[in-house]
């Protein structure tokens, strides 16, 4: 049995591998090849659009993440704050202008190319247009092409919000894209692109509710956002992700046959003790660190927020082929940091439920306000509505400064001992009704 | 005219009058007035004027309201601004407000809409969303929905519909309100002695307490009284303040600052009441497109303001030149992304543009003024060893 199940998971797992390995290189030779480049942003990008130009994407948050996996995000931060940059602000935005200071060396060690076009889309965070006004003064003359996403004030998205994006598209992104690109905006090639994004968005979502399963299959969180929904961004749209998404569908299916927990770096997890909803980004600089005090506990995520900044597909949304501009405006607007705080908190109490969770949890990053301010209203919130025990760690993305180690384990084994009685006590509960 | 010091110590009671009597006093008075409370930085006060409306500024608690509950509210390394108001919130100062507008500034402001929201505070919650696309037909639409939304929160509380005429009304008072205040920095800016920082900012922080055809009274006599010879001058240098004020200073720093030895002939404090430069057309059979076209044309810089294309920096370095400023002080709230992330460009442009500057980064409750008042004292000698 051990065997299949080895290869199994490698299968998706190197097929990421050297997609990832791909996309830095084609970065890396993008001048030679004549390939245009854009600089933008994860929550409500444009990746299809971009693709469909021929152009390839640079997404600065994940260079500063993985700087932070790869332990150099606290020089770069400290060199952007020479700079000036108080150390108060968004280290995913020091990490990132440190980075190119030191000469924008992506994640494989191949430099990254400079930005042909800058694609300012803030999708429901405001340091974005800050990041975006301090790279437009690194790349002077690069250039800029702005587009707001309206706010779902009103947790909704209306008709006269889409109509004020698809203008955008029109008259200011596309024009400006097709004079990076030298190439005529291709409404048939994007709608095509968008029905391989619709395909892979269902089987992102079977692989993300698998997790309702008890046991779960999957960890909605660690395993989420380390090799469930990095793919998506740079690919969505690409017969390559559909390949990938369906790869790693059939490989959780195969779990579920099997009968087996989530992978953790360590092997898969034996039993599952605590099923919990987390709220909040990750810590990048100590991820595994961080990942193992959850998984040597016995516990698992079973759904979290930070994995829907990229788009909230389990409530609903595809991309849709018929239009292409509309679906485009929708998804800006629909990501999970565009989504109004009584949304979250139903989105949230929703998640507590439908996935059977012991227990909500969040981690709080201090340098991110776009998430973090809110959050102990939303905790109580959840607490609230749906009785489970909730707990608060913090610490930082990519700043390592902020990551305490001893601080953040205690704080998890004090609120998995308070989940732990409150099962007796369920269970005592339970038998004697 | 009033004795000139009552009218300051009037205004800076009004100021900080965080139950903001006069407003409620002024509601009280008809039925189908309403109060409505904006969060830092700018509406267009216009639409709820001409609404029968009050819109009435909450620039937070400053260091007049102890915090307690506020604090479990927020983490330690957001910006203080938004505990004080939750407090306000949860305790009685915000009662007898019919609604909220929370303008699109920053992440926190978006994400307190969502918390009052929560909390039902108000009829209603509305997050006001500024376009950052500048294009009339397109983001100059948006701007009007914008601010059609609003006047519909009005009319569903009062019934009263916007019209032309009431709209053209409202601005032309507003713009008078602009003016004069524009008038107070113009002469502050020659005779910086005859009006100090601290009595500036209680008069325009009055301002948004009350009907701006009171205020705008003020001002008149304000001016009045300063375009006549008051105070002495002193041997200061002169200081451009900026920190894109939402979170507001506490009156200790702007003391500390004059005292060392600095005339501020220009800040940002009060910026919301400052937003538009110059006058807005009144007279128009479409006031809304009036309204929006200021916003789009003739808005100051700011940090909540995308700038590409008319970079801050620059426009900093002009308003230092056109002030005859010796020098900047950057003055921005702590854990303030917005206004830190701009900081150091704006410094550079400084830096280019041959101009001295220092920063300091406050909490609006800070008590200790004793460094900031060395550095700006220090500063203050060191550019007149200069010059
Ligand atoms: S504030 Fe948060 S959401 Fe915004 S760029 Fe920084 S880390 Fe990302
Ligand atoms: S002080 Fe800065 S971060 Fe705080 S609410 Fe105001 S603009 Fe936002």
């Amino acid at each position: 049995m051990a065997q299949p199940k080895e290869v199994i998971k490698e299968k998706s797992m190197v097929l990421q591998k050297e997609m990832l390995a791909k996309q830095f290189h084609d970065l890396s030779t993008a001048k030679e090849s004549g390939k245009k480049v854009v600089y933008t942003f994860v929550p409500g990008n444009l990746t299809e659009l971009i693709l469909s130009f021929d152009m390839l994407p640079v997404y600065p948050e994940i260079n500063a993440l993985q700087s932070g996996m790869r332990k150099k995000s606290a020089s770069y931060i400290k060199d952007a704050e020479k700079m000036g940059f108080s150390e108060d602000v968004c280290t995913y935005v020091k990490c990132d202008i440190g980075m190119m200071l030191n000469g924008n060396i992506g994640p494989t060690g191949e430099k990254l190319p400079d930005p042909d076009l800058l694609l300012l889309s803030y999708t429901g965070c405001f340091t974005f247009m800050k990041w975006f006004e301090n790279l437009e003064r690194l790349y002077p003359g690069v250039p800029v092409a702005m587009l707001h996403t309206p706010y779902q004030e009103d947790g909704q998205i209306t008709d006269d919000q889409v109509q004020y994006m698809v203008k955008q598209l029109k008259e200011e992104v596309i024009p400006k894209m097709e004079q990076v690109s030298g190439k005529k905006y291709n409404h048939d090639r994007l709608s095509k692109m968008m029905e391989n994004s619709a395909r892979s968005e269902d089987l992102l979502v079977n692989v993300l509710e698998s997790a309702k399963r008890v046991p779960t299959p999957i960890d909605a969180y660690f395993a989420g956002v380390y090799y469930i929904g990095p793919i998506f961004t740079a690919f969505r749209g690409t017969e390559e992700a559909v390949e990938y998404y369906s790869e790693l569908w059939n490989e959780v299916q195969q779990r579920i046959q099997l009968g087996l927990g989530p992978i953790t770096p360590e092997g898969e997890l034996k039993e599952e003790k605590f099923r919990l909803v987390m709220e909040g980004p990750p810590n990048w600089t100590n991820f595994r660190e961080f990942w193992k005090i959850f998984y040597d506990m016995g516990a698992v995520i079973v759904a979290s927020s930070y994995t829907k900044v990229g788009g909230v597909y389990d409530l609903g949304f595809r991309h849709e082929p018929d239009k292409p501009l509309e679906s485009l405006s929708k998804y800006c607007m629909g990501c999970y940091t565009n989504m109004n705080l009584p949304q979250r908190v139903g989105m949230l109490e929703q998640y507590v439920k439908e996935y059977k969770a012991d227990g909500f949890l969040i981690n709080s990053i201090k340098s991110c306000n776009s998430f973090s301010a809110g959050q102990l209203m939303i905790m109580r919130e959840i607490e609230q509505r749906t009785g489970v025990p909730v707990g608060f760690i913090e610490s930082d993305l990519v700043d390592p400064r902020y990551f305490s180690y001893a601080n953040i384990k205690n704080r998890l084994e004090s609120y998995f001992q308070m989940l732990e009685q409150r099962k007796i006590i369920l269970a005592q509960e339970g038998t004697t009704v | 005219m009033k004795h000139f010091d009552d009218i300051l110590s009037y205004c800076e009671k009004a100021a900080f009058d965080l139950n903001f009597t006069l407003a409620k006093n002024w509601k009280k008075e008809k039925q189908d007035r309403v109060l409505v409370g904006y969060l830092p930085i700018y509406v267009p006060r216009e639409i709820i004027h001409a609404a029968n409306g009050l819109p009435v500024g909450i620039m937070g608690a400053g260091d007049r309201k102890q915090i307690i509950k506020g604090d479990a509210y927020y983490q330690s390394y957001i910006c203080h601004l938004p505990r004080g108001i939750i407090e306000m919130a949860l305790d009685t100062n915000l009662n007898d407000f019919d609604g909220f507008l929370f303008p699109a500034i920053c992440d926190c402001i978006r994400n307190l809409s969502g918390m009052f929201k929560l909390s039902r505070k108000g009829k209603f919650q509305r997050y006001f969303d500024y376009p950052q696309n500048f294009d009339p037909a397109i983001g100059g639409a948006f701007y009007s929905q914008e601010m059609e939304k609003v006047m519909d929160d009005i009319y569903r509380i009062n019934g009263i519909k916007v019209t032309n005429e009431k709209l053209n009304y409202a601005i032309k008072l507003y713009n008078r309100n602009r003016k004069l205040i524009e008038e107070i920095y113009r002469i502050r800016q020659e005779f910086p002695w005859r009006l100090s920082a601290v009595e500036t900012y209680h008069i325009l922080r009055a301002g948004i307490t009350m009907p701006v055809e009171e205020h705008n009274e003020i001002l008149s006599q304000v001016v009045e009284a300063i375009s006549e010879e008051r105070g002495e001058p002193m041997d200061n240098i002169r200081v451009v303040v900026t920190g894109s004020f939402c979170e507001q200073p506490p009156i200790g720093l702007i003391k500390s600052i004059e005292m060392a030895g600095c005339y501020i002939v220009d800040d940002d404090f009060m910026q919301g009441s400052r937003w538009i430069l110059g006058d807005i057309q009144d007279d128009t059979n479409e006031p809304l497109k009036a309204l929006t076209d200021a916003y789009i044309n003739q808005s100051t810089f700011a940090s909540a303001y995308y700038d590409v294309g008319n970079p801050k920096g620059k426009r900093l370095v002009e308003l230092v030149r056109s002030r005859n400023g010796d020098g900047v002080i950057f003055c921005a709230a702590s854990f303030c992304d917005p206004a830190l992330l701009d900081r150091p460009m704006m410094q550079k442009e400084c830096d280019e543009a041959g101009i001295p500057h220092i920063n300091f980064q406050f909490h609006e409750n800070t008590g200790q003024f004793k460094v900031i008042k060395e550095q700006a004292g220090t500063f203050s000698d060191s550019i007149k060893l200069w010059v």
